[in-house]
């Protein structure tokens, strides 16, 4: 029989247009439209802008040692980002992130202050990650704990778990060759923390894009039940999404290690807020779901790019913590404007 | 279609005095609608209607699922605003702006599915908004306490006012639902299917309580699907179908078939399903299956091409049955056997990894991934299908195009794997919930209440897609519908659930709605009513 159900679909209802100004009119309308469709695009937009406005305020700013600069001090962030967004695309949250960077920060420390090298160091800790990210999955998956509670929990064990084997005291005896992690430099320019992140981001954007395991990762954050029923085993799949996120700590955890030359049980502190807030200025929904990957990445950029900007005007440190609390809110407010506008 | 009546609304004959016993035709109607119309995304729900009701009279709204009954009582109460008409009452036009407002204009409505405040007594939700207050300002419940037990008195329920809603059975709730309506004295009193959740004695009871309203002079809007009810209380009977006033008659003048007919719109076609031939090997045996509480011993089969109806009241234990089966709920006792294998079923994905497919009751709740395509939802338990590179990744492009066949093949409107499933109509979506299961190549469905809120065609879609499953792929179909018309229609065999059991078993061949409700509810079946029955084809 004829398909009757298909009633004319009438186009999306358009919010009146805001701006009836004669340029508005002609740029606003297909602007909007990119906005609304990916606010990724918005952020980086941002991003661009705030690199102008910093590049006319000082001569220091835009040159290619401050914005590689920029990306070192981004990586750590912005590395802890690539995990959370996993978790926060899957509708769940991680604070352990700081707590592991520093468990498996030390980790390494200790392993090499050993003497068994470089290779096991580095294993050390991606493992110690990895045992952290996955103990949050089960407390999650099969004890049915909250994320919040489970990885608010999971940061005083990994905390202590610091410094209990440190007995508090940071490590300084490294491997040979550690500091390049963090300090080294590609034919004399690029930072290799930096190409370590990129690196990792476009691992983790192929994932969450042609995997089986990004596709459930979207799909738990949309509808666990729906996903849950479909068949898919969404107690493995949220295992190995938090060890994702206690990975990626753990090789920011290295980075930053190698930069200060030192295992630090008290490093870390607050970093799995400034995580969420990449992930979340670049326009993931905490909702769970919605998102992308190099969203979070511009982020952490935006981010890096406030405290630097703000660092070379002069302007007290204690003023970027406002103007980044002002950046999240207002990133926030954005994706609450899309999704109306959308209709959703 | 049965030719004669496709009468133009409020048919003029229908308005002659015999038809009113209380002989006050003369007055005007106590209510008046006309030309009322509402549409829904261009669908019309209500197509320029007629109708009304006089004081003293019950008038029943008669129609299938779907036909526009509810939307036109949620425009009576205010909810929802009409695209264009007028209301009168006592001749009166008047505006309902919303349901508040509708009651100080003397409308009270008993909701099918009711908004109780579960947690408060029946007291205070008897009186929930408008307490009896002492002079200082407080709740006067000693009066609340007092009032509420005439009005419980009046229904014949004998519970103690301060018992919390929750404590209460459906049918009770109903009962307090009806005895709220009471304390409103309204003068037009609108019952939507108030007899679903009832038993025999406390339909009675109800019946007793409307022809006292009559006698009273209210006027009784009465809404239902159920024919037998026709007989026992109407004056008048106004069929709709598909938002248009088809008929309205004289309930002492017409037959139940005739009644089939006009809802149907054509007359009553149980050849939707062909015949099943030959015996067919077991595909799905549960034994003994039970949840505390909740399900008690139940045993099926379902076999190869067969569809098998699970018919019973809302909370009879259908859905949990069905959740048990695909193991999204923990069972206590029980096994179940697919194919003749033994197997244990903990998870869903278990139930999948079997052949099961599940269509849940609420698409949005637990069917789609509302932030997500079209295809990515289509090929959610399928996905592996698509593996590339030894289970790397896998193929957008297999994926797409999969997902692609089958959309077209389901008559998905519009047929674009990267839409938003979000955008598109509840149909639409149900079709793509099917789609999941098709292209997992699941060849044991459950499907529950997989037509309920999508429109005429949709369903029809939806019925063939479940006939060619059953017919030609030779799959098994676990129908769970509350649409007896459905039930009757799509099934080879019904079972009736009652209470977390199995109360009966029917034949497609000798199954009636009236004995499909009698097993539901566990009643006797009522002679007068049974006779009336009609005999489909």
């Amino acid at each position: 029989m004829a398909v009757r159900d298909a009633p004319p679909r009438a186009q999306r209802p358009e919010a009146p247009p805001i701006d009836r100004g004669r340029l508005g009119r002609r740029f606003w309308g297909p602007l909007r439209d990119v906005i609304l469709d990916n606010p990724a695009v918005f952020m980086a937009g941002i991003l661009l802008a705030m690199w102008l406005i910093l590049s006319r305020l000082s001569p220091h700013f835009f040159t290619v040692n401050n914005l590689f600069e920029i990306t070192v001090q981004a990586a750590v962030i912005a590395l802890i980002a690539i995990g959370q967004t996993f978790v926060i695309l899957s509708a769940g949250i991680d604070l352990s992130v700081g707590a592991v960077l520093a468990a498996a920060a030390v980790t390494a420390s200790l392993v090499m202050e050993s003497g068994y090298g470089l290779t096991a160091g580095i294993a050390a800790a991606l493992l110690c990650g990895a045992a952290f990210g996955a103990a949050n999955g089960v407390a999650i998956g099969v004890l049915g704990i909250p994320p919040f509670v489970a990885t608010l929990g999971m940061m005083g064990i990994a905390r202590g778990y610091a410094l209990i084997v440190t007995s508090g005291i940071p490590v300084f005896t490294l491997a040979e060759g550690f500091e390049v992690l963090g300090q080294g430099r590609v034919a004399d320019v690029v930072p290799v923390p930096t190409l370590i992140t990129l690196a990792l981001y476009v691992l983790g954007f192929v994932i969450l894009s042609r995997t089986r395991l990004g596709r459930y990762t979207y799909a738990i954050g949309s509808n666990l039940q729906a996903t849950t029923f479909s068949g898919v085993n969404v107690t493995r799949y949220l295992i190995v999404i938090y060890s994702v996120s206690g990975i990626t700590a753990a090789v920011a955890g290295l980075i930053e290690a190698s930069r200060i030359g030192s295992g630090q049980p008290a490093s870390g502190v607050g970093y799995e807020l400034d995580s969420i807030t990449a992930v979340v200025i670049g326009g993931t929904s905490l909702f769970g779901g919605q998102g992308n990957l190099f969203a979070s990445l511009i982020g952490a950029l935006i981010i890096a790019t406030l405290r630097n900007g703000l660092n070379v005007l002069g302007v007290f440190a204690f003023w970027q913590m406002v103007a980044i609390g002002a950046i999240l809110i207002a990133a926030v407010y954005l994706d609450r404007w899309r999704r109306r506008s959308r209709g959703e | 279609m049965s030719g004669s009546t496709t009468g133009g609304p409020a048919a003029p004959e229908a308005r002659n005095p015999g038809a009113l016993p209380q002989a006050e035709s003369s007055m005007l109607p106590a209510l008046a609608v006309s030309g009322i119309s509402k549409r829904f995304l261009g669908v019309h729900a209500l197509n320029r209607v007629d109708f009304d009701v006089h004081h003293g009279e019950v008038h029943v709204l008669l129609g299938e699922n779907g036909a526009g009954k509810s939307t036109l009582m949620k425009i009576l109460s205010g909810v929802y605003a009409r695209d264009e008409g007028r209301i009168f009452i006592d001749g009166r036009e008047v505006e309902p702006q919303d349901p508040r407002h509708a009651q100080t204009l003397g409308i009270s409505i008993i909701y099918q599915t009711f908004s109780q405040a579960l947690d408060l007594s029946i007291a205070e939700n008897l009186f929930l908004g408008r307490e009896p207050l002492k002079p200082w300002g407080t709740i006067d419940t000693r009066k609340t306490r007092a009032m509420s037990r005439a009005a419980l008195a009046r229904v014949g329920l004998t519970a103690d006012p301060d018992t919390l809603v929750k404590k209460l059975s459906i049918a009770q709730r109903q009962m307090v639902e009806i005895a709220k309506a009471l304390t409103l004295d309204a003068q037009i009193v609108i019952m939507d299917e108030p007899t679903s959740a009832l038993t025999d004695r406390e339909t009675d009871r109800l019946f007793e309580i409307i022809h006292s309203l009559k006698a009273d002079g209210r006027a009784i809007i009465y809404i239902s699907h159920r024919l037998e009810e026709v007989a026992r209380i109407a004056d008048r009977v106004t069929v709709l179908r598909d938002g248009r006033a088809v008929a309205t008659v004289a309930a002492a003048e017409v037959e139940i078939p005739r009644l089939i007919s006009l809802m149907v719109g054509r007359d009553l076609d149980r050849a939707a399903l062909s015949d099943q031939v030959g015996p067919r090997p077991e595909v799905l045996r549960v034994t003994g299956l039970s949840r505390a509480g909740i399900l008690h011993g139940v045993g099926f089969s379902l076999h190869e091409g067969e569809i098998l109806a699970l018919a019973g009241l809302v909370g009879s234990g259908r859905t949990e049955l069905a959740r048990a089966v695909f193991g999204c709920d923990p069972i206590n006792a029980g096994e179940i056997q697919v194919k003749g294998q033994v197997v244990r079923i903990d998870r869903p994905g278990d139930a999948v990894a079997h052949g099961l497919g599940f269509v849940t009751e609420d698409r949005l709740v637990s069917g789609l991934l509302m932030t997500m395509s079209t295809g990515a939802n289509a090929t959610l338990p399928s996905l592996r299908q698509f593996d590339a590179l030894g289970g790397l990744f896998f193929s957008f492009a297999r994926e797409r195009a999969a997902a692609q066949h089958y959309i077209q093949e389901l008559h998905v409107q519009p047929a674009a794997p990267e839409r938003n499933v979000r955008l598109l109509s509840g149909g639409n979506q149900q079709k793509v919930v099917l789609a999941k299961w098709l292209m997992a190549r699941s060849d044991i469905l459950i499907l529950d209440e997989p037509t309920q809120g999508i429109d005429v065609g949709a369903k029809e879609d939806v019925h063939r897609l479940m006939v060619e499953f059953a017919r030609e792929r030779r799959g098994a179909i676990l129908l769970i519908s509350s649409d007896l018309p459905e039930v009757l229609r799509m099934s080879d065999r019904i079972l009736v659930m009652r209470e977390g059991r199995i109360a009966g078993e029917l034949e497609r061949s000798d199954a009636t709605q009236e004995r499909v409700m009698n097993l539901a509810v566990g009643g006797r079946p009522r002679d007068g009513a049974a006779a009336a029955q009609p005999r489909g084809g």
